[in-house]
């Protein structure tokens, strides 16, 4: 099986694949963790039940994704060197003490902290978990800092010189760490993690108040999560902007490609609205545009030059329709959202938002959005920035491991059908936990019961279960 | 250049370090998970599961840091020795996912919850194997040319890697059966004792095996631990075996708590200080050193800030999580 394949886009194909399935878990946890964080925050200030028992709530769903997170992250740790030895080899000295930066001051932290998170209340009393739940999630967004300052250098690669070996090697840490397109692209993750996981309780939330509106966890979660979408959204699609601008400094191919720009304008380029991007022509087949304003929203005047991908050499040209529409994908979410924040704000201020249906299955429609979005962001900014792992330096092509194409094949295989059984089991038990409705005494010790030495263990709810 | 020689030495131990961290720590719960079958009852695998739930994650971050530090401190040994064990580095990854999610999955479902605790044995199996195997692998030295692994597929599959992956096997349930005497009481801490005394003497049988098989496998290993005046300085490792094992079948004689465990990992330590003889300087072996593999030293000496100020936190607060979870560990509340 597998032989004749080519071996790169084997391995490719295995890295996007999981990549992509991990990037979901992460990008649920960063937000869930600081939304626990807030939640017993809360609950210790006002000492009112809804937020233990929401907190309570979200903890079980927050066990079983941040698990999910963590066997398909320690994969990625190993990929690069099963299938990327080349790129580890020469990229190794740059962008490894940024991951080994990660393990140490966020890997850890978060796993240190989290057992005494998920099973600890009672034996530490209320203020040191509330610590060790603010470490988790201090630790998502110290873990985010790291990969995507890691991930960015090799977008925007500066500070780095190249020894006698053909090495990357850092020749200012300070540059390296923050290589020019660093601080967008973070700012625009870590958003993106807090709206994903704002979408995802939103929806919980509405899915219960279209069965009973009067529920009153699902109203404060709803009501929190409305807040975030108002707020964040618009300022997200800020973000982006900015991080666009940047792009067209750094890696204006990629925006060509997202744009659809094959060819040069002169005076004033068009924004592409929708079209087939034909890679091997040249050219957008169907295109609907509007004149100018491509110009006015990358360069802020109607008639400001633009090259094209005709100013490129083919040979580096990204994959054009993949660039293009996932770029398209996300745009598109990104306005949803907002729509939903505006919708969500203009019904509170009518009293209408614990009751409007229309709102409650939007919002509950709208819960996979973030994921989606998440996923088509960065299948925009990996595949525009092709054919190349450390942007203009290295080729994708020239970075794989010696391959047989039968092994990463192989591999790929076992992947899928291993990601798929598992994390589909996952998935499912996650929507049964926010099938049901958070309710007063959910599983977890009340407030100030002295500590106990024995077992706060997983064991009392089976025990419960089966004697039930 | 007498820095970059220091640095290499220092970040040799500090990765030795990390992996033998991530023995001490996910061996028992992936021995935990191999000895599952042989506790059927229901009330008895919660208890097992529940003694490692709290801190099963940090256990394996101590694999990523291994992995991640060997990148960077390390990147060409990481570049040759991944591909070079990749049918085994890509079994252990799948294992340790089925292992991993069964912790949370058993508990939201009742149905097929025989199936999780299923991939947890499993998972633990075919992981322990696979680390064991590329031990082994890694030992018999693999064929590089430049930068580059070069040779095929199966190479990592040799009798020798075998015994080594069925070692590391029994050592983890060595491992996690002596946490269980540590951890339960009653007639779950019994059956943990007898399995002990099985597993201890299946375990001294395999340290014996590859000690004698190492030695054939190269000239260097057969020179470094039988030849004049390394033996001043090997001797005292199999000298240590033998007390270490006398005190460890006392301990189970005496139906000892904490001993056994400790015992176990000192017995585990000894191996490994014996592996690193036979390999120290080189890390691919007989063909990469550490000089080589090297970072430069401005890499390594960036990340040996880190490693300084982080290290001790780390052990400080993974250190405190264990005292939380402290004593035996009682059917009893929680958040399920």
């Amino acid at each position: 099986m597998f032989e004749g394949w080519d071996a790169v886009a084997l391995a490719r194909a295995q890295f996007a694949f999981t990549m992509s399935f991990h990037i979901i878990f992460p990008a649920f946890s960063i937000g869930l963790a600081s939304y626990l964080a807030v939640l017993e925050a809360l609950w210790l200030w006002t000492g009112r039940e809804v937020f233990i028992n929401l907190f309570h709530y979200w903890l079980k769903i927050f066990a079983v994704a941040f698990g999910m997170g963590v066997v398909s992250g320690i994969v990625m740790s190993y990929q690069f060197g099963t299938n990327w030895s080349v790129f580890s080899d020469k990229t190794g000295p740059v962008i490894g003490p940024l991951m080994a930066y990660e393990v140490l001051t966020a890997f850890f932290l978060e796993a240190g902290f989290l057992g005494v998170m998920l099973f600890g209340l009672n034996r530490v009393g209320p203020r040191l978990h509330f610590l060790a739940t603010l470490m988790v999630a201090v630790g998502t967004l110290i873990s985010a800092f790291w990969i995507l300052s890691a991930n960015s250098w090799m977008q925007t690669p500066t500070g780095y010189a190249v020894n006698a070996s053909g090495q990357f090697v850092a020749a200012d840490w300070l540059e390296v760490i923050f290589n020019p397109s660093f601080p967008y692209r973070l700012v625009h993750m870590v958003l993106a993690a807090y709206l994903t996981t704002a979408l995802v309780v939103g929806a919980v939330g509405a899915y219960h108040l279209l069965r009973d509106q009067h529920l009153a966890g699902p109203r404060v979660m709803f009501s929190m999560a409305m807040w975030m979408a108002t707020f964040v959204a618009p300022i997200q699609i800020l973000a982006g902007d900015q991080h666009g601008l940047n792009t067209l400094e750094h890696q204006p191919v990629k925006i060509m490609a997202m744009e659809g720009h094959f060819q040069s304008h002169k005076d004033g380029a068009p924004l592409i609205l929708f079209g087939w991007p034909n890679q091997t022509a040249g050219r957008v087949d169907f295109a609907v545009e509007i004149p100018k304003l491509g110009s006015v929203i990358l360069k802020h005047s109607p008639t400001a030059p633009m090259d094209g991908l005709d100013t490129v050499p083919r040979e580096n040209w990204p994959p054009v329709p993949i660039t293009f529409w996932s770029f398209r994908i996300m745009v598109g979410l990104g306005f949803l959202m907002m729509g939903l924040g505006l919708l969500s704000a203009w019904m509170r201020w009518r009293g209408q938002f614990y009751s409007s249906r229309f709102l409650h299955m939007f919002a509950m429609l709208m819960g996979p959005a973030g994921f989606i979005a998440v996923l088509a962001g960065w299948i925009t900014t990996e595949t525009g920035r092709q054919p190349f792992t450390v942007y203009g330096l290295l080729r994708t092509a020239d970075s794989v491991s010696p391959l047989a194409a039968p092994a990463v094949g192989s591999s790929l295989l076992a992947f899928v059908i291993v990601y798929f059984a598992v994390f589909a089991a996952g998935v499912i038990y996650l929507l049964r936990l926010m099938a049901a409705p958070p309710h007063p005494g959910e599983p977890g010790p009340p407030r100030d019961v002295p500590a106990r030495a024995a077992g706060i263990t997983p064991a009392a709810a089976t025990a419960a279960e089966d004697a039930s | 250049m007498s820095v970059a020689v220091d640095l290499a030495t220092v970040w040799a131990f500090i990765i030795a370090f990390a992996v033998f961290v991530y023995i001490v720590m996910d061996g028992f719960d992936l021995g935990l998970g191999i000895l599952f079958p042989l506790f059927p009852r229901k009330a008895d695998r919660d208890i097992i599961m529940n003694s490692v739930a709290p801190v099963w994650d940090g256990n394996e971050t101590w694999l990523v840091l291994g992995g991640g530090g060997l990148m960077a401190a390390f990147p060409l040994a990481y570049a040759v020795l991944m591909p070079a064990l990749y049918t085994p580095v890509i079994a252990m990854l799948v294992g340790l996912i089925f292992r991993g999610v069964a912790f949370e999955f058993r508990w939201r479902t009742q149905r097929v919850r025989n199936r999780w605790d299923g991939a947890f044995f499993g998972g633990s199996l075919v992981a322990a194997l696979a680390q064991g195997i590329a031990l082994g692998a890694i030992l018999q030295g693999v064929h590089v040319e430049g930068r580059q692994y070069a040779g095929g597929w199966w190479d990592w599959l040799t009798p020798f890697s075998v015994l080594t992956g069925i070692s590391l096997v029994m050592g983890y349930a060595l491992l996690g059966a002596t946490w269980m005497v540590m951890k339960t009481e009653g007639a779950l801490r019994d059956k943990a004792y007898q399995l002990s005394w099985v597993l201890l003497f299946a375990m001294l049988g395999a340290i014996v095996a590859v000690s004698i098989a190492t030695p054939f496998l190269s000239v260097q290993y057969t020179e470094r631990w039988f030849t004049w005046p390394n033996i001043i300085l090997t001797a005292p490792v199999p000298v240590a075996v033998a007390g270490v094992t006398v005190l460890l079948l006392r301990s189970l004689a005496n139906k000892y708590d904490y001993q056994p465990f400790f015992l176990t990992l000192a017995l585990f330590f000894l191996s490994y200080a014996g592996l690193g003889i036979s390999m120290y300087p080189y890390i691919v072996p007989q063909s990469i050193t550490i000089w080589e593999a090297a970072s430069p030293p401005n890499s390594q000496i960036f990340m040996l800030v880190g490693v300084a100020i982080l290290i001790p936190l780390i052990l400080a607060y993974t250190g405190w999580a264990y005292w939380v979870f402290r004593g035996k560990v009682r059917p009893g509340g929680g958040y399920h």
